[in-house]
């Protein structure tokens, strides 16, 4: 079963069921990152994640945004990356940097 | 995403169609470029449609500055197929690792004891001969195959089949000794060094693998070596976003 088929198809089962549903996908990468581009974590109005655009690293901040998306029905472009603030945070431990695009499935 | 994009995506994989879906970040409007036709915002832009047939090509998603705007395409291609002639032990845990790897795995015999679904549950399993079978499959450049059964009469049509196609990787269980002997057999039949040369064998990565699953796993190590390499090499070299 392919990566990307897992989330659509299970992103589309909770669209069906009724839930509220965001898809969160890495746009561009610079250096080491998890993930390639392409990548997709699907988020439901619980919180549920399918998929995956980091290592685990990030995906805490996405899903929030991602409940955020799924309230106000806006797009976000998130920006990760390492810092020295941020290392203990959200971010990359790798050392690289990612951009997420989310949205709500509609 | 609009729901009904989430279902062209969804048909297009089940009908292993290539698509694009192009995505205006601005306002995440939508395009879905396919080889032969484009639906959605952007549809009518020539430009759009060719860059995302470009990134269907090589299989790289990828963001674009496009008149001021930034668009993604995120490319959607059938997964590669793994064709295992032999139903036999190996093929039994080379099928599911395969399938975990996101291959499309077909299992072929045309021994009706070995090639069940019993054996083989959850992968496509086609009691025939391997060059029969392969027509009707029509093997390409996202297609591999390993040869499995020991026997000559079963792996040697195979072979020879599979060497004619452009299949990306093309693998034989078997000892050098036994490879040596292939060798002979199929130049009788016009296989020429040169195309001898594609078949991996033995097969396999040299990592010692003794079991099922060890062989499994050293098979399936050498096949996503050569996709991924096939693949860098297309796409040329990576380039860095600003």
């Amino acid at each position: 079963m392919s990566d990307a088929l897992d989330v659509l198809d299970q992103v589309g089962k909770w669209k069906n069921s009724g839930k509220g549903v965001a898809m969160a996908t890495v746009i561009t990468t610079w250096g080491s990152s998890p993930r390639p581009v392409g990548s997709q974590l699907g988020v439901d109005e619980s919180g549920a994640m399918v998929g995956s655009v980091s290592g685990g690293c990030i995906e805490g901040a996405v899903v929030k945004e991602a409940l955020a998306a799924i309230a106000d029905g806006k797009p976000r472009l998130l920006d990760f990356g390492v810092t020295v603030e941020q290392a203990w945070d959200v971010g990359l431990a790798c050392g690289g940097k990612v951009q997420v695009f989310v949205e709500k499935v509609s | 995403m609009k729901t009904e994009t989430l279902a062209a995506l969804q048909q297009a994989r089940t009908e292993r169609t290539a698509v694009t879906l192009a995505t205006r970040l601005s306002d995440a409007a939508e395009t879905l470029i396919y080889l032969d036709r484009a639906d959605g915002a952007m549809a009518g832009d020539a430009t759009l449609v060719s860059a995302a047939r470009r990134a269907m090509a090589i299989g790289r998603s990828e963001t674009i500055d496009f008149g001021g705007q930034k668009i993604f395409l995120n490319v959607y291609v059938p997964p590669p197929r793994l064709i295992i002639v032999g139903a036999v032990h190996i093929a039994q845990t080379l099928a599911p690792m395969a399938t975990m790897l996101d291959f499309d795995v077909t299992v072929v015999d045309p021994r009706g004891a070995w090639a069940t679904s019993a054996r083989f549950p959850d992968v496509k399993v086609i009691q025939d001969w391997a060059d029969e079978a392969f027509q009707a499959l029509g093997l390409d450049v996202s297609t591999a195959v390993v040869t499995l059964t020991h026997d000559p009469k079963l792996d040697d049509p195979a072979l020879e089949s599979a060497l004619k196609s452009d299949a990306f990787y093309i693998g034989a269980l078997g000892s050098r000794k036994t490879h040596a002997k292939r060798k002979e057999r199929l130049a009788e039949v016009g296989i020429t060094d040169e195309m001898f040369a594609r078949i991996h064998g033995p097969v396999g990565l040299n990592i010692g693998a003794k079991s099922p699953a060890e062989i499994a796993v050293s098979i399936l190590g050498q096949i996503v070596e050569v996709r991924a390499r096939r693949l860098e090499a297309l796409a040329g070299p990576k380039v860095v976003a600003a």
